[in-house]
């Protein structure tokens, strides 16, 4: 174990500080590195004004959609006249992103820390922590971390001395994809099929167990502690670009780079410098080719538009793709684009959880026309087909999952076409073996 | 009565609708006259917004939205056959089918199934899935009771599963596998076994779930159809009888909210049979030097009608619990104040419920009409009557098939009019026999336990010179001089409405297929 790489120093070290400490693990190290403190000062307050300050913040939700956290929190009903629960979700399952795993893995009572805080601010007295089952390592760290919080008095009846009752449990995910998507979650955490549930009613009234719930990514409820303690102003200042993107949002980057990991920027960082500076660019004699900057279900960019694009909610829509989760994905030109669709397709052909039509049977159809043309079957007309394929499968469907198959096909097909009519026409060699 | 400020008014396919507020777009349309085309979705069931085949373009919305879970809002405007929304249903009709074996030659469903129906409406002339790509296939399971699965052929529309797990509370079907593996699964070691899951194959919107019972039996367009009530508890669940060829097929619910909603069990629906059977009485017979001989209906009234005046003391009706309530008014009219009428009713222990909805269930009482041979002077009293037949004058068998009879009882009684579809051994001392329509055969009336007076109407004909019994019995008042011709079913329920208290206020013409209460009429008069 261990972190991989030195921090560098275009980072803004804010949630993953203490990345690499094994020290920051326990309940001791953690209120040593100044834990703890943000949960002390929210319980201090009235709920609403934890909302309010988050909600100053512009904090916006890190599992892909960008919503705004306080804003979420809001729609809870302001009276608790049902139990209200927070759901934390710790899934993780888009390629491409691994940065959950790391928070989970460091500073485990980090997390326990925001979630209590946003249990606070909503009034929830239990609290889940969605952990995919694949995550045995972090799942271990955050259970023994979650049973010193319950020794050390910040969880149960007597949460941090204050009378009040905070309970957190883990629940592990058994292995599928959409078991991250928030409706999804909550019927897996009821021990249903994990199916996306159809909305309204949206989770603030009828969540998990029919009850108020919010639904939260673990990087989006670390980012709270900042918040409360260095105040709404300090964090909104942070970014670099568009005032409705703050703070800092941790990217994980694979691929073709030299170092790939972790890096946590400011909003508004450019996604070039990220690459080619900070991850040390691409190997020996390699170029850059195209980049997905938020995990598999973004739009591709070429290589202009990853070299133009500034890392916010923002820039990404400028460029004509989205921030998400911020898995960043790079490719040099040695990768076969055509190839590295097809695998993005297979995955969400795999995934899909079978309940809509668009996505049940056109993951399935592109999967197989990207592998004829893969093989050298493939016909021009198979272009136009994929892209109607795609239109189908967007926007039609209860969750983004089939949007997110068709994003990097539209895309691949509109930057990347002649990679894929030089498999039609002959031109490339097809694959013998498509694994 | 609803509140003006509770209805919205909206405008769906340039029709101006109003319909209450929480009432779904879909539910709505139909109001304006326009079908969206749907799949999961079935009044009978909860949402599930999974096949996205009822997506409608609504202005001032950025996405489709889909018309089975969206509710009506004042001013909305629905326009389900924009280009956009008739793009994203062709496109949804085109996934459906690249799976799908297109075995309609072969399909039960072919004819009245909604993937047929819908892709003729409006999906695409031909497919653009390569006819080198395999399609799923999976085999055929038997999933229990009476019902078969073909996955090739599903949908994934779930109705299914809804219903076992939210009406029928027996949740034994589930979504197996995922993406376009996915099947519908029943779990390890169950089975269809529920007493009303024979449901799930009218709910399946293709030749998916199918019936071993109709199995390759017709083509679903050469079918005749007739609104029936069913005859096998006092439930009185409505529902099709269909025929080929002037035989009974297929029973199949009819939607009526108020007793069976969109269901009715598998008891009833496998309870047809008997209604083809081929060992009926098809002439009038009388007892002549001994033997019963076929006659004419005039020869064969004129004796029951003399038996009938020549006898002094009790003339006693024994009667079924399935006869209509006219021909079971009529007995009574025939018989005058000498009337003792006696029925017997199978009951078994328990009811098997319909848990999702309230107040149905297969009742333990084993007749359709158990309320309606009540309330017109017939008691539950069979065997007493049987025993105590030494002390009739006469006996007017009605439909009832004397399984609980010995020959010897019948045969104490001086005279014994015998009306019945079939000629059991201990009918066959009868001075008269005459000849009657079964259920299938007839127009009629019944009511059930909750007091609702149903009609039912004729699905075939009746063998050789077989009559309704209200007709039969009707004429024989004319033989007695005791009334006018009968035409029709109807005409003898209004002569049993004017006579009978309970029927008070209930006209034939107004019970409509869904019927009306006992004693609701009379209510809303006395309120008014
Ligand atoms: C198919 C699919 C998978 C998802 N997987 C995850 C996941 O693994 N982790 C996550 O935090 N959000 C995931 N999401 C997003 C969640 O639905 C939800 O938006 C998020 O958890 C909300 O938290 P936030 O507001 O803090 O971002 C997924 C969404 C979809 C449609
Ligand atoms: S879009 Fe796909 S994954 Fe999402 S609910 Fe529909 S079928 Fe399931
Ligand atoms: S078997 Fe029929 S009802 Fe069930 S999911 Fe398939 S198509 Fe729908
Ligand atoms: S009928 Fe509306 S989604 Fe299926």
């Amino acid at each position: 174990m261990g972190y991989p790489h030195e921090p560098h120093p275009k980072e803004t070290l804010i949630l993953s500080k203490h990345f690499g400490d094994a020290g920051a693990r326990s309940y001791d190290g953690w209120v040593k590195c100044g834990g703890y403190q943000a949960l002390k000062r929210a319980l201090a307050m009235d709920p609403a004004d934890v909302i309010e300050i988050v909600k100053e913040s512009g904090l916006r939700g890190r599992g892909g959609a960008g919503f705004p956290t306080g804003l979420k929190w809001s729609f809870m009903p302001k009276e608790r006249r049902k139990p209200h629960y927070l759901c934390c979700n710790a899934d993780e399952s888009e390629p491409g992103t691994f940065k959950d795993r790391e928070i989970m893995r460091w500073t485990p009572h980090a997390l326990i820390e925001g979630c209590a805080i946003a249990q606070h601010a909503i009034q929830a007295e239990v609290c889940y922590i969605y952990i995919r089952g694949e995550f045995t390592e972090p799942i271990a760290i955050m259970q023994a971390a979650l049973d010193e919080a319950y020794r050390e008095g910040v969880l149960g009846g007597n949460a941090m001395g204050t009378n009040r009752r905070i309970d957190m449990y883990i629940h592990r995910g058994a292995g599928a994809y959409i078991c991250g998507e928030e409706t999804a979650l909550m019927n897996s955490i009821e021990g249903r099929r994990g199916n996306p549930r159809i909305r309204p009613p949206f989770p603030a009234q009828q969540g998990v167990f029919g009850m108020p719930t919010t639904i939260n990514n673990v990087e989006t409820l670390v980012s709270v502690l900042p918040v409360l303690n260095e105040g709404a102003e300090w964090y909104k200042d942070l970014s670099l670009g568009n005032p409705k993107s703050t703070g800092t949002k941790l990217f994980s980057v694979c691929g073709h780079v030299r170092k790939p990991g972790n890096y946590e920027v400011t909003m508004g960082f450019p996604l070039g410098e990220l690459v080619n500076d900070l991850c040390g660019g691409m190997r020996d004699g390699r170029t850059l080719k195209a980049c997905i900057p938020g995990g598999s279900s973004v739009p591709i960019l070429n290589r202009e538009e990853t070299e133009a694009c500034l890392l916010d909610y923002e820039g990404c829509v400028e460029q004509g793709t989205m921030l998400g989760s911020g898995g960043v994905i790079v490719f040099d030109d040695s990768a076969d684009m055509v190839y590295q669709i097809m695998r993005l397709a297979r995955f969400y052909a795999h995934e899909s959880c079978a309940q809509c039509t668009q996505c049940r049977e056109g993951t399935a159809w592109t999967v197989r026309i990207l592998e004829r043309i893969l093989r050298g079957e493939g016909e021009m007309k198979d272009l136009d087909l994929l892209l109607d394929l795609s239109e189908q499968m967007t926007g039609k469907t209860i969750c983004v999952l089939s949007d997110s198959c068709a994003a990097p096909i539209v895309s691949g097909i509109k930057k990347f076409r002649d990679e894929f009519e030089a498999y039609i026409t002959g031109a490339k060699q097809p694959v013998a073996a498509l694994t | 009565m609803t509140e003006r400020q509770d209805v919205v008014t909206l405008t769906i396919d340039g029709v101006e609708v109003s319909a209450p507020k929480g009432m779904t777009v879909l539910e709505a349309a139909k109001r304006a006259g326009v079908v969206i085309p749907h799949y999961c979705y079935h009044p009978g069931l909860p949402v599930a917004g999974v096949c996205r085949m009822c997506l409608v373009h609504v202005e001032n919305t950025p996405k489709l939205q889909i018309a089975c879970a969206i509710p009506v809002a004042d001013g909305m405007v629905v326009n389900p056959y924009h280009d956009e929304a008739v793009e994203a249903r062709r496109g949804v009709l085109e996934f459906l089918l690249i799976n799908h074996p297109l075995d309609c030659p072969i399909c039960d469903q072919a004819g009245e199934c909604e993937l047929q129906n819908y892709v003729f409406r409006e999906g695409r002339a031909r497919t653009r899935y390569s006819p080198t790509y395999a399609k799923r296939f999976n085999p055929v399971e038997d999933f229990g009771g009476d019902i078969l699965y073909v996955p090739n052929r599903c949908i994934l529309c779930t109705r299914c599963v809804q219903f076992m797990e939210h009406v029928a509370d027996d949740p034994v079907l589930n979504v197996s596998d995922r993406g376009d593996r996915a099947f519908i699964g029943i779990h390890p070691g169950e089975q269809l076994e529920h007493a009303w899951s024979g449901n799930v194959v009218d709910l399946c919107p293709v030749g998916s779930l199918i019936s071993k019972d109709f199995l390759h039996k017709a083509r679903a367009w050469e079918l005749d159809k007739a609104p029936g009530v069913c005859t096998g508890c006092s439930q009185g669940c409505n529902v099709v009888l269909e025929t080929l060829h002037n035989t009974v097929v297929r029973l199949r619910p009819r939607t009526n909210l108020e007793v069976n909603r969109f269901f009715m069990c598998d008891h009833g629906r496998l309870d047809y049979r008997w209604l083809n059977r081929g060992d009926r009485i098809e002439a009038p017979l009388v007892r002549q030097d001994g033997d019963l001989a076929a006659v004419d209906w005039h020869h064969a009234l004129e004796r029951a009608a003399d038996i009938v005046k020549g006898s002094g003391g009790p003339i006693v009706v024994l009667a079924s619990a399935r006869a209509s309530n006219e021909a079971l008014f009529l007995a009574t009219r025939v018989a005058g104040e000498r009337f003792v009428g006696a029925f017997r009713v199978e009951r078994v222990d328990g009811e098997e419920p319909l848990p999702g909805v309230p107040n149905l269930a297969l009742r333990s009482e084993r007749a359709p009409n158990v309320r309606g041979a009540t309330e017109l002077g017939y008691t539950e009293t069979f065997d007493a009557a049987v025993t105590a037949l030494a002390d009739a004058a006469a006996v007017i068998v009605v439909d009832e098939p004397l399984d609980t009879v010995s020959n010897a009882a019948l045969a104490k009684v001086p005279s014994v009019i015998y009306m019945g579809t079939t000629l059991p051994e201990p009918a066959r001392v009868a001075q008269v026999v005459l000849p009657i329509t079964n259920v299938a055969e007839e127009d009629g009336t019944f009511v059930n336990r909750d007091g609702r007076v149903q009609r039912y109407l004729q699905a075939k004909t009746g063998p050789g010179m077989a009559r309704p019994a209200w007709w039969v019995l009707g004429e024989l008042l004319v033989e007695l001089g005791r009334g006018e011709p009968l035409a029709t079913a109807g005409e003898a329920f209004e002569m049993l409405a004017g006579a009978v208290r309970a029927f008070d206020g209930i006209s034939y013409d107004g019970l409509g297929y869904l019927g009306a209460v006992l004693g609701t009429a009379a209510k809303a008069e006395a309120t008014a």
